[in-house]
């Protein structure tokens, strides 16, 4: 550059300067709060988790393990809930909405929006209160179990599901359906139906064209929809306290209890931490096995 | 068609019939489903006009238009509602802005650390929010213990912010949540958008402002509309970050938590079933609007 063409572009050199900037002053205000809020609490409950002490004394950062060894050693029962019962979910809700995310991708014509509305429809209505709904239907008197128990007699008297695993993964399976549906019909819809076709002219019956074009070609949409329904499913606590009884306790109930009850910090803190790892490890491998190292779809 | 049909081979029939039934089995499926999906929405809007008997609105005894009359006819119940409605706004415009910033840099600009803010607006989302509450609590617990240190910026707080546990924090742990689910739908909007049309502005005369505000917000507003919605449903319905972070305070979900205990009153199906039926309210008016439902 010679020194008059730097006088004469003065302005111009400004402005790219601040066309250079400018994604970071548009990003500044959102990562602050991220960072703030979501980075440096991470941060602070992993001290609090190598921290002893107790809320009234305070809590000092001693470098101690205690809390790992005791949230490995006392909660296995738990943490085996939580991966039974969110594994198990996390399967139905695949099993349920494939069939539904293909049929809504390649059979929904002009109803497609309209189903996809049915199929968000429950977000509009609270977690909670779904919750208890299942409650009310899955009850011992319920419209269901009252029916065949006291009319027609087809079940026995003692016969109760609130309580019991099953109710717990029904809730959650229940609850997490639309995070899977979403995702795989968002990779469904991508699939040009073309490429069907062309399996079928070379010779692929419908099985296999499904199995070698369409399945691989949604698979970006499985393991989204896979973590976005398992990993809540792992930390959740309301259907097992709902739908449960002591005997269903998850991990996340064990943490809830222990920061808001027993005020046990450190080993609330140890917990939260293991169930982070714990995910964090299954994604990794999950990416590993299915091939995909994309983690939005 | 006819003629079609005439000119298939006798022998076919049996075959058709079977294709007849493999054919309707995926959307007979699937209305199962979407049908399983709407059940508690069904149970939530009946059992709102029960005419229950005792404390608790379990069995059905007959119709009643009692709870619409009375919606807030439970001590407390008013006062949740609006700390969850002040909340549910707040956060909305707070996180809308916030992340409809970050779309906008994410899609219009090549830019290093890319990667890395991508990361950071994804992690949220694929924490379990039992995770993000208890950090968050924790972050405040050790604000009011003076134990460890707080970053600059959140040093220069006003005493009184970040403790005793409240409003604020609430509000604070809500924006932090829905900034992610704002960037991604926002971001979705603005990938599908022709950056031929804005250059077509400029090339007519307008100035990037101009261009902007004319050509680009117009066009990207539905996802920002959207992405406003989404966030508004997930505060107003939020309860496990919530219950980490509100101390005293109640909102509508955790006023609910609170009382099914002791009671479950039809009021709570009321509420329920007016938020559901604005929601689906407002998607019909702005789907009719824009011709797409948002997502």
């Amino acid at each position: 550059m010679t020194a008059p063409a730097v006088a004469v572009s003065e302005p111009r050199h400004w402005r790219r300067r601040l066309s250079q900037a400018a994604p970071y002053i548009l990003l500044a205000p959102g990562i602050l709060w991220l960072v703030y809020f979501f980075v440096w609490p991470a941060v602070q409950m992993f001290l609090m988790s190598i921290s002893s002490g107790t809320l009234d004394s305070g809590f000092r950062v001693t470098g101690s393990t205690t809390a790992y060894a005791d949230a490995l050693g006392k909660f296995q029962v738990q943490f085996g809930n939580s991966l039974l019962y969110g594994g198990t979910a996390t399967i139905l809700d695949f099993l349920i909405g494939f069939p539904v995310a293909y049929t809504v991708a390649f059979r929904g014509g002009r109803y497609k929006n309209l189903l996809l509305f049915l199929v968000i429809a429950p977000f509009f209505t609270s977690f909670l209160i779904r919750t208890i709904s299942w409650k009310i239907l899955l009850g011992d008197e319920g419209p269901l179990f009252g029916f065949l128990k006291n009319d027609l007699h087809i079940l026995s008297t003692d016969f109760t599901v609130v309580g019991t695993p099953v109710s717990v993964i029904a809730g959650l399976t229940y609850n997490f359906l639309p995070f899977m549906i979403l995702p795989l019909y968002v990779a469904l819809e991508k699939i040009d139906p073309r490429l069907v076709e062309a399996a079928n002219d070379l010779y692929a019956g419908r099985w296999e064209a499904f199995r070698r074009v369409t399945l691989p070609l949604a698979m970006p949409g499985v393991f989204a929809g896979s973590l976005l329904t398992f990993i809540p499913a792992l930390g959740d606590y309301i259907n097992a306290e709902l739908l449960g009884s002591p005997k269903t306790r998850m991990i996340g109930n064990v943490i809830q209890a222990r920061f808001l009850q027993q005020n046990d910090y450190p080993l609330a803190a140890a917990l939260s931490f293991l169930l982070m790892a714990a995910i964090l490890v299954a994604v990794i491998f999950y990416a590993r096995a299915l091939g995909t190292e994309r983690l939005t779809g | 068609m006819a003629t079609a049909t005439s000119t298939v081979p006798r022998a076919s029939r049996l075959p058709s019939l079977r294709r007849r039934a493999s054919h309707w089995a995926l959307p007979g499926f699937t209305s199962l489903a979407i049908g399983y999906l709407l059940i508690p929405i069904a149970v939530m809007i009946l059992f709102s006009f029960n005419d229950y008997t005792g404390k608790f609105n379990f069995i059905w005894h007959g119709f009643t238009l009692n709870a619409w009359l009375h919606p807030l006819a439970w001590p407390g119940l008013g006062e949740a509602l609006g700390t969850s409605l002040r909340i549910a706004v707040l956060s909305t415009l707070a996180s809308t802005a916030l992340g409809t910033l970050m779309a906008l840099a994410l899609t219009r600009y090549q830019f290093r650390g890319r990667g890395l803010v991508n990361g950071l607006i994804f992690l949220p989302m694929a924490t379990p929010e039992i995770v993000l509450g208890s950090s968050l609590l924790t972050l405040f617990v050790n604000t009011a213990l003076q134990n460890g240190v707080l970053p600059p910026g959140l040093q220069q707080l006003p005493k009184g912010t970040l403790y005793p546990l409240g409003f604020n924090t609430i509000l604070i742990a809500h924006i932090m949540f829905n900034i992610s689910y704002v960037v991604v739908t926002v971001r979705a909007r603005i990938a599908g958008f022709d950056r031929h049309i804005e250059e077509a502005a400029m090339d007519l005369g307008a100035n990037e402002w101009t261009t902007f505000w004319k050509v680009t917000f117009p066009l990207i507003f539905p996802g920002i509309l959207a992405a406003a919605l989404l966030a508004f449903s997930l505060s107003i319905d939020d309860f496990v970050i919530t219950n980490f972070v509100s101390g005293t305070t109640n909102t509508f979900p955790i006023w609910t938590y609170g009382i099914i205990r002791n009671a479950l009153p039809a009021q709570i199906n009321v509420i329920g079933s007016i938020v559901f039926l604005s929601a689906v309210g407002l998607v019909a008016v702005s789907t009719l609007r824009t011709g797409r439902v948002p997502r």
